[in-house]
């Protein structure tokens, strides 16, 4: 594919794409605390749709960062990280609800509001999930781009937000390994802190990529990430 | 959901079991041989997609395990259950279940003819019907499972802290739909190796 695009998402927003595989999906963010709350499901039958456990413990780690790719429950690939600012983005503490918006921040309406009107990433990701015929059915865990909750180790599991983790200009890109539909909210993540409604923009960049070759990082890192590719690579045959 | 309430199962290694818990009543899971990972998904007895959400209860708890008075929440933030009494210590809920797929990735295609956690979830879902499928397989609770996660970001799979006779007692908060897996793994650490039998118990307090 050649060509490209690039669309400003504000900050409280939501967005559902559709995007063949081997194409680049780059976020930059616009403004400090960003976040990213995504889902991504497989085009052909979203029933197969990213997992969060799966992709953690096959690449043993409770972060997401390059060069993972991201699972489906099926084992494959639906995308790669394949380059980011920053080597930490969250996977384990879900997405804000709408009444915990409204006790943190008030309530608010378009009436009240306009375009405005401070929306949870539930709300933002179900409106988009309901235009491909899904629904409450199909939320599962998602990521947290631009997000990092720090494990203290202790006897709990104790996780720590860190305020200040992202800023403007840090960016991830992910590679698509698979057709996928990528549903994402730019609500702020639930423990950030702050009780100023400020949600920070990002800009979406697709771009045309290339099947990653046999010197691509995320087939020489582990053999679970060179596997999912294999498997993602195996649907196309 | 009925008043009467008695629950006294064995689960063998590698079966399931489904089925209904009232609100208010005690439900206790024990690891009869040590070392026995047990899958487990919680749903709203009256709305299966008001289910079990690890991700929001780890959120809601501040922590990644599960021990005494952990509140299990559901995708919509309502309570399912609390843990009550735990004399193994922590469980996981971020491992999530094994699947035919997920052993491909993870040790090698040679695996792919192997049982899993989440071939038991399906059947038994379907066996259930009203609906129950796939698609409302949620990430699960791992009771008796090890995974610790590290300040620098890892996540691995260890031996088991649990042994024989220990045990997770659980209050349920509303009518409940309980689905277990009675973990077949054999690839890594969480069955001790050697997958067992678990127990299911319920009464009214």
């Amino acid at each position: 594919m050649t060509g490209s695009y690039t669309i400003e998402i504000p900050g409280g927003a939501a967005e559902s794409l559709r995007v063949r595989r081997h194409r680049t999906l780059t976020l930059r963010a616009l403004g400090a605390d960003p976040n990213v709350a995504m889902l991504i499901y497989a085009l052909d039958d979203p029933t197969e749709r990213l997992n969060v456990p799966d992709t953690l413990k096959a690449q043993m780690s409770a972060r997401i960062k390059p060069p993972m790719t991201l699972m489906s429950d099926m084992g494959r690939a639906l995308a790669t990280v394949t380059d980011s600012s920053l080597d930490w983005h969250d996977a384990i503490t879900g997405h804000s609800m709408s009444e915990q918006v409204e006790a943190k921040f008030g309530p608010s309406s378009y009436a009240a509001d306009r375009n405005a009107r401070r929306r949870s990433a539930r709300d933002g990701l179900l409106d988009e999930l309901w235009k491909h015929d899904l629904g409450a059915r199909d939320l599962h865990a998602n990521i947290n781009f631009f997000t990092k909750a720090v494990p203290s180790g202790d006897e709990r599991g104790t996780l720590t937000y860190v305020p200040g983790h992202a800023s403007e200009r840090d960016f991830v890109t992910l590679r698509t390994e698979i057709d996928v539909l990528v549903v994402l909210s730019t609500a702020p993540h639930p423990l950030n802190p702050s009780i100023v409604w400020n949600p920070a923009g990002v800009l979406l960049e697709i771009a045309g990529s290339t099947a990653p070759g046999p010197e691509d990082p995320a087939r020489n890192w582990r053999a679970e990430t060179s596997r999912s590719l294999e498997l993602a690579e195996r649907s196309y045959l | 959901m009925s008043d009467e309430f008695e629950l006294d199962a064995i689960v063998e290694a590698g079966d399931g079991w489904i089925g209904e818990v009232p609100a208010g009543t005690l439900f206790r899971v024990t690891d009869l041989h040590g070392n026995q990972a047990v899958d487990t998904l919680l749903y709203d007895a009256h709305d299966y997609t008001n289910r079990y959400s690890a991700m929001d209860t780890i959120r809601e708890q501040g922590a990644a395990y599960l021990t005494t008075g952990s509140v299990l929440l559901t995708v919509n933030g309502d309570t399912l259950a609390t843990i009550v009494d735990d004399t193994c210590g922590r469980h996981d809920t971020l491992g999530g279940a094994c699947s035919q797929e997920s052993n491909v990735v993870r040790y090698g295609q040679h695996t792919r003819y192997q049982h899993s956690c989440r071939s038991t979830f399906v059947r038994k879902a379907k066996e259930w019907g009203r609906g129950l499928e796939k698609r409302d397989i949620a990430h699960n609770i791992n009771f008796f499972m090890n995974v610790p996660l590290t300040a620098d970001g890892g996540l691995t799979f260890e031996d088991g802290v649990s042994a024989p006779g220990k045990y997770v007692e659980l209050r349920a908060e509303r009518d409940l739909l309980l689905l277990v897996s009675n973990c077949p793994q054999l690839n890594n650490p969480c069955n001790g190796y050697d997958p067992t039998p678990i127990r299911l118990t319920g009464r009214r307090p």
